[in-house]
């Protein structure tokens, strides 16, 4: 009995909500500034709580917080006040998460494929048939140790240590566009050492 | 934790933003009354060319092959439904499942319409339609399809879509079935096989130039 009420009373409370978020959605629709702050301000921990839910990594929750807030603004005109704004909010929520996610795997796919790209160009170039085995892996260390600290940072993490691009960044505190750079300026540059050595 | 707080700093600053740049808007008309207008700017149009097509001729072989009125109904219940998703979709709350809505009625307008050639094949002394016929037909319902797509992209213009490319499908195939509908003004013959496969390019052209283009028309943000 105490469950039902509970149930019940977390019911009317969501109603309370739903119905106070759609006034001040009708209020924003008609230019009120303070409505508009204080409605955007009280849905982002419900934005946050569904990007949760749909499993968004933690580090991606505010960027989809703001997508979502943005889509909102755009939006507003197409809200139609009969509805309820929770269900509109967690709609829109949803398919940015869906884009986000497909985003996030595209830039991924992409970083991988450069990577994996600029690695065959390095092992093919590499004169092997003059160097053995031990040799080729002390130049390349050599060459390594010679590249400047942030390239030298980016071959070891991404190349060597195969860290995704998300997780070298969240260590080094560089942004995944300059991990992407220093990585392709250290394999440029090895690659021409390494051939300089061999004379080829 | 650093990043975290600048992350809620750009949360914050992108609420102060948005609420300078508030401004009134006007609501977006609802989906039955958009409805209820498309269909009166399509039966203005319909009434609008009868006096140049041959709407006796098309009565008389409507009561000789019953299955084309199964044709002409699926074809309109095409158009209109179509019509209603693709006004649905332009809000960004609606289920995709109104996508399935003009199913139904598009297998009747391709089966009833495909009776119509089963029909030629059994019956060889109705003989073939000419060429030129059916050159007419595609640039009929090309030709009709113009006027068409720009009265339903303006009246998609006002809507927020996240799905923008399956508003301009079913907005397309909205008007492509309803220029099938006009076409039998001027064309008030069974359809043959070729006949059916000019008919399908002519939609198809319809529906991929709406897609195509129709973005760029609408200015949609998000289109890509």
């Amino acid at each position: 009995m105490r469950f039902r009420r509970r149930e019940s009373d977390l019911k009317d409370w969501a109603v309370q909500k739903d119905r106070r978020f759609r006034e001040l959605m009708v209020a924003a629709q008609a230019g009120d500034r303070k409505a508009y702050g204080d409605l955007l301000r009280s849905i982002v921990p419900v934005i946050g709580r569904l990007a949760r839910k749909n499993r968004i990594e933690r580090d991606l929750v505010d960027d989809l917080i703001q997508d979502v807030l943005l889509t909102i603004h755009r939006a507003r005109h197409a809200y139609d006040p009969q509805r309820s704004f929770t269900v509109w909010v967690a709609v829109i929520t949803q398919r940015r998460s869906v884009d986000l996610m497909r985003r996030q795997q595209r830039q991924r796919q992409s970083a991988n494929d450069s990577m994996l790209q600029h690695q065959e160009d390095v092992e093919t170039d590499l004169p092997s048939a003059n160097l053995d085995r031990e040799e080729t892996r002390r130049a390349v260390r050599q060459a390594v140790d010679t590249l400047p600290a942030g390239q030298r940072e980016a071959v070891l993490r991404l190349a060597l240590e195969e860290q995704s691009l998300q997780e070298a960044s969240a260590e080094t505190g560089r942004s995944v566009g300059s991990l992407k750079v220093n990585l392709h300026r250290a394999l440029k540059a090895l690659r021409g050492r390494l051939t300089l050595r061999t004379g080829e | 934790m650093a990043g975290g707080n600048q992350d809620h700093d750009a949360v914050n600053t992108m609420i102060e933003r948005l609420v300078a740049d508030l401004a009134p808007v006007p609501p977006v008309t609802s989906p039955g009354r958009t409805m209820a207008t498309w269909l009166g700017v399509v039966f203005a149009f319909f009434v609008m060319l009868l006096p140049f097509g041959d709407f006796a001729a098309l009565i008389a072989r409507l009561q000789s092959a019953p299955d084309m009125w199964l044709a002409i109904v699926g074809a309109i219940l095409t158009s209109i439904t179509a019509a209603w998703t693709a006004f649905l979709f332009n809000l960004p709350d609606r289920t995709r499942a109104w996508a399935l809505l003009p199913m139904p009625p598009m297998a009747l307008w391709v089966g009833a319409s495909g009776m119509g050639c089963l029909r030629e094949w059994s019956l060889p002394e109705f003989g073939e339609i000419p060429a030129h016929e059916m050159i007419d037909c595609f640039a009929i319902i090309v030709a009709v399809s113009i006027p068409l797509s720009v009265m339903m992209l303006f009246t998609l213009r006002r809507g927020y879509s996240l799905m923008p490319r399956a508003v301009l499908v079913f907005a397309g195939l909205s008007v492509a079935a309803a220029a099938s509908v006009i076409l039998q003004l001027f064309h008030p013959f069974d359809a043959t096989a070729i006949d059916l496969a000019v008919h399908f390019l002519a939609i198809m052209i319809v529906v991929v130039g709406m897609r195509l283009f129709g973005g760029r028309a609408i200015g949609r943000a998000q289109f890509a």
